[in-house]
């Protein structure tokens, strides 16, 4: 087994024993919507499908994302596991490459379970539209989880680290959360000519963030 | 000694731009009186990016140098960044509002800046957490290099995205500016640029006084 398929392979099992960081990200995830559909209604429900509800559901990925990203990396410093990690022979950019994965794993599968309770509980209609959101979602996920991973890695080792990880995270992925919003936005209102601007965005935020990180990754757990 | 010339040559070139940006620079015909928030924040525009910049390098030499003197350069550029930052916004919401009647017009390039804000507070913040000082300097180096990512795209974002925030009258792309305008500008820019030199002068020494008691306490501790 290849040293990243590894450390999924070790995620996945731990999660699959305490099913701890799924079950709050997904039930995080939901109470955000359900308080979006609460806040927002009565509102025009045409205008809520084109023009508010990427944000919001931006908003209910990023928040439940937090807090999946929160709970894998302290997982790791928390009894020192990290040291583990670091004392079997990987690399260190193996370590980050396998953590960026799992991390794409959960939170890509949390996200998933969302999108249909966001769907019913706004009435929101994709129809062929639906390809498009999977898709954005992805790649909107993985800048996401590329600079998350490192964020939540420099937040872990902090005393107040369930505060930290959102104030350094939520600037940090505003570009990729905006061009994410627009690419939807776009789709919901059945113009996709312009939809290759914000995608090349994200594309290339997705693939600055991963190299960049990938770079400093071996100053955060130089001991 | 350097530290009071700096001080005394502050005041008096604040005074100068005074001049020059209320007095000198002539009237704008369509904005009038309110043209001449501009030359305050373009100044402080520029030097928030300065700031940034700074920021940036202390912490790259930080990494390849391991020199605490050059982590005390980024943390100090950064209190300067939120400073100027701050109030390039605060003049941008009042000139904003003026002009385009909104206070937050949401607008590409003032989202940016406010993120940049945010990335440098993030940053302070984080620096507060972490009570030890080699992995304070270490940790939040890393921060720094993945939080000037966003500079580039900060500056970029004026043309990437749709604005309406006007396009730089200076440089290849502008479209002129009055030479008398030009003149005031310059000199309120170089006015402030004395004030940052100052700020950041000052603050170094200060700095350098704190890690000096830091180590004093330490040894008194484990004395």
């Amino acid at each position: 087994m290849s040293p990243i398929a590894a450390i999924v392979f070790k995620d996945i099992a731990i999660e699959y024993k305490n099913k701890e960081a799924f079950s709050s990200m997904v039930l995080f995830g939901i109470l955000v919507v359900v308080i979006f559909s609460f806040a927002f209604e009565g509102s025009d429900r045409k205008a809520l499908a084109t023009s508010l509800a990427p944000g919001m559901l931006w908003v209910a990925y990023s928040f439940a994302g937090i807090l999946g990203l929160n709970r894998s990396l302290s997982m790791e410093t928390d009894n020192d596991c990290l040291q583990g990690l670091l004392l079997s022979p990987l690399s260190r950019s193996d370590l980050y490459l396998g953590k960026v994965a799992g991390n794409f794993v959960f939170t890509i599968i949390a996200e998933l379970v969302l999108l249909p309770f966001f769907i019913v509980l706004n009435n929101l209609a994709f129809d062929g539209k639906l390809l498009w959101i999977i898709a954005i979602t992805l790649l909107g996920t993985l800048g996401f989880v590329a600079i998350g991973t490192t964020l939540s890695l420099i937040s872990a080792q902090t005393r107040m680290k369930e505060v930290m990880l959102p104030v350094l995270q939520i600037p940090m992925t505003f570009p990729v959360i905006l061009s994410a919003v627009q690419a939807m936005t776009l789709v919901m209102t059945d113009d996709p000519r312009g939809i290759s601007f914000p995608l090349s965005l994200l594309g290339v935020f997705s693939t600055v963030y991963l190299t960049a990180s990938y770079f400093v990754f071996e100053y955060l757990v130089e001991e | 000694m350097k530290q009071k010339i700096l001080g005394i040559a502050s005041i008096v070139s604040i005074g100068v731009a005074l001049y020059f940006a209320l007095i000198y620079a002539p009237q704008e015909p369509t904005m009038g009186v309110l043209q001449r928030v501009f030359y305050f924040h373009v100044p402080q525009a520029v030097l928030s990016y300065v700031a940034a910049i700074l920021f940036g390098f202390g912490s790259l030499m930080y990494l390849v140098k391991r020199d605490l003197k050059w982590d005390r350069f980024a943390y100090c550029s950064a209190e300067l960044g939120v400073l100027f930052a701050s109030t390039t916004l605060a003049t941008g919401i009042i000139w904003g509002k003026l002009a385009w009647g909104v206070w937050w017009a949401g607008d590409a390039r003032t989202n940016m800046q406010m993120i940049l804000d945010l990335s440098f507070i993030g940053y302070l913040m984080l620096r507060s957490y972490l009570p030890d000082r080699e992995k304070r300097a270490r940790l939040s180096t890393v921060f720094a290099l993945l939080a000037v990512i966003n500079v580039p795209i900060n500056y970029g974002a004026i043309y990437w995205w749709n604005t309406q925030h006007p396009k730089p009258v200076i440089g290849p792309a502008g479209g002129g500016l009055d030479p008398d305008m030009g003149t005031a500008l310059v000199v309120c820019l170089l006015a402030f640029g004395v004030v940052f030199a100052y700020l950041l002068v000052n603050r170094l020494g200060v700095a350098s006084t704190e890690d000096e008691v830091g180590e004093l306490e330490a040894a008194v501790e484990t004395a």
